[in-house]
């Protein structure tokens, strides 16, 4: 027989771009935080199933992304079982962090996996010289204390997250929201609710506090 | 508060940087992943890549190079050249760049932008727009968009071409004036500040920099969100930490995380 198995976290490889920088990033993370981990990236659903935790990224429009999750069968049931029903650490990304609200808004309409409800609206800064997309570094405001945010440093003289998108996850209930970036107003950056939480930044590419939240996220124990 | 943004620009050529970087020790200053790392350490926003590869057969070098960057550096890549058709972005994009920049082939079809947009979204679409100033002295300015490095007229004005591009979806426009590039006379300005007003969508400024207040002036005069310099970082005559803090020092809102 062979020794305890290494814990596992899953990043969900469903045909969004590429991973490999997100898969380093995590193995970086894991590395500083001297966490023995394996990181996986894939879109098997018995691997989901057997995660330890799981990672859903996405680049481009919500429902590319939707259609891009059904398209690989047994995959969005699997994900649901581990997160859902088995409360295994959860975290999305971009998109991936939008998939969580009940629908998006982007183009067409298309549901979401309904984790948090919400919807994925256009950002409408309130000063209208502001560009869209929102996109480069912005840092975050927390409106609570979280284990994901644990030893990064947030307000004006925080660190800085890089964003890069023209819709954003807007819940119905407060608090799901665990922090903001300011762009002409509040913008939904962080949502948490029990084991799920996300990023509407991009982490794996967001240098020190992107490796710090993932570390955070690699050790969370909600 | 979104932050302005600084980004070196590297040109590579057969999977080398043409010319290198001298800031610092390298063990080969050549090496596209290394210079990558070294500016991801300065602190630089992003990173772009432009491709000069004459054949097409050299692709594969370049998209090794891109592989390679993306798995050291976590910071935003664009990568720009020789992009010609949807399936050339989703190599790149595959390979681990961000943004793909599109030029040419953009010129030629418009329509390219559109797809390239829908397929992949608007946020990892660049229009690259090369403008050169056509009126006269005097005369009401005009910038036509030039093509092969500013040898060849298009007779497109470059204010409309990029406020219809932004329109068919680029998520950002990177604008040079081929009369600044190379000059370190600074940014065209008028030119910049024309093209920002005319797009809702992110500018770079690019073309001229010579001294660090041409940064600021990019930001400030020309409206630009993001600026981008190649040979005052390359050759040590500044760092982009000086650069940055420069700009922070002239009141602009810049990302100093260290």
């Amino acid at each position: 027989m062979s020794g305890p198995r290494r814990a596992r976290t899953v990043i969900v490889d469903y045909g969004s771009g590429n991973l490999a920088s997100a898969a380093k990033a995590f193995e970086r993370a894991a590395r500083e935080a001297d966490l023995d981990m394996e990181i996986v990236v894939t879109a098997e659903p018995d691997a989901l199933r057997r995660a330890d935790r799981i990672v859903l990224p996405g680049v481009g429009a919500f429902a590319d992304c939707r259609r891009g999750l059904d398209a690989v069968p047994g995959l969005v049931g699997a994900m649901t079982d581990a997160v859902v029903h088995e409360g295994r650490p959860f975290l999305g990304i971009c998109v991936g962090m939008q998939l969580m609200a009940t629908r998006g808004l982007e183009h067409e309409a298309a549901y979401g996996l309904d984790w948090i409800p919400g919807d994925v609206v256009a950002i409408a800064p309130s000063d209208p010289a502001l560009k869209i997309p929102h996109m480069g570094w912005n840092t975050l405001r927390a409106r609570s204390i979280h284990p994901l945010l644990e030893g990064i440093p947030t307000g004006d003289q925080g660190l800085h997250a890089y964003f890069v998108h023209s819709y954003a996850l807007k819940p119905v209930a407060d608090s799901d929201v665990l922090a903001v970036t300011d762009y002409g107003g509040p913008v939904t950056a962080v949502v948490a609710r029990d084991n799920m939480a996300g990023t509407q930044f991009h982490p794996e590419k967001s240098q020190k506090l992107g490796l710090a939240l993932i570390s955070n996220f690699l050790r969370w124990q909600p | 508060m979104l932050k302005s943004r600084v980004i070196p620009c590297l040109d590579v050529k057969d999977g080398r940087v043409v010319k290198g970087v001298n800031f610092v020790e390298l063990r080969d200053a050549g090496d596209p992943v290394e210079c990558a790392l070294a500016y991801d350490a300065a602190g630089a926003d992003e990173l772009c890549f432009l491709d000069i590869t004459a054949s097409s057969e050299d692709r594969g070098i370049l998209l090794d190079v891109v592989r390679r960057t993306a798995e050291a550096c976590f910071m935003p890549l664009t990568v720009g050249g020789g992009v010609r058709s949807v399936a050339d972005i989703r190599t790149l994009l595959l390979a681990g760049a961000d943004k793909a920049s599109i030029m040419s082939a953009a010129v030629q079809d418009r329509d390219f932008v559109s797809r390239a947009a829908q397929k992949f979204g608007s946020q990892c679409i660049v229009v690259a727009v090369d403008a050169k100033r056509v009126s006269a002295e005097g005369e009401a300015p005009r910038w036509e968009v030039f093509t092969h490095g500013g040898r060849r007229a298009t007779g497109i004005d470059a204010i409309a071409y990029a406020a219809d591009v932004a329109a068919r979806g680029a998520g950002e426009i990177l604008l040079t004036s081929m009369d600044r590039d190379g000059t370190k006379a600074g940014f065209d300005l008028a030119l910049t500040r024309a093209v920002s007003e005319a797009v809702t969508v992110p500018v770079i400024a690019s073309g001229g920099v010579g001294t660090l207040d041409h940064l600021v002036d990019g930001v400030r005069r020309g409206g630009a969100s993001a600026v981008l310099a190649a040979s005052i970082f390359h050759f040590g005559q500044h760092t982009i930490g000086e650069a940055k803090r420069h700009m922070a020092e002239a009141g602009l809102d810049m990302r100093l995380d260290r």
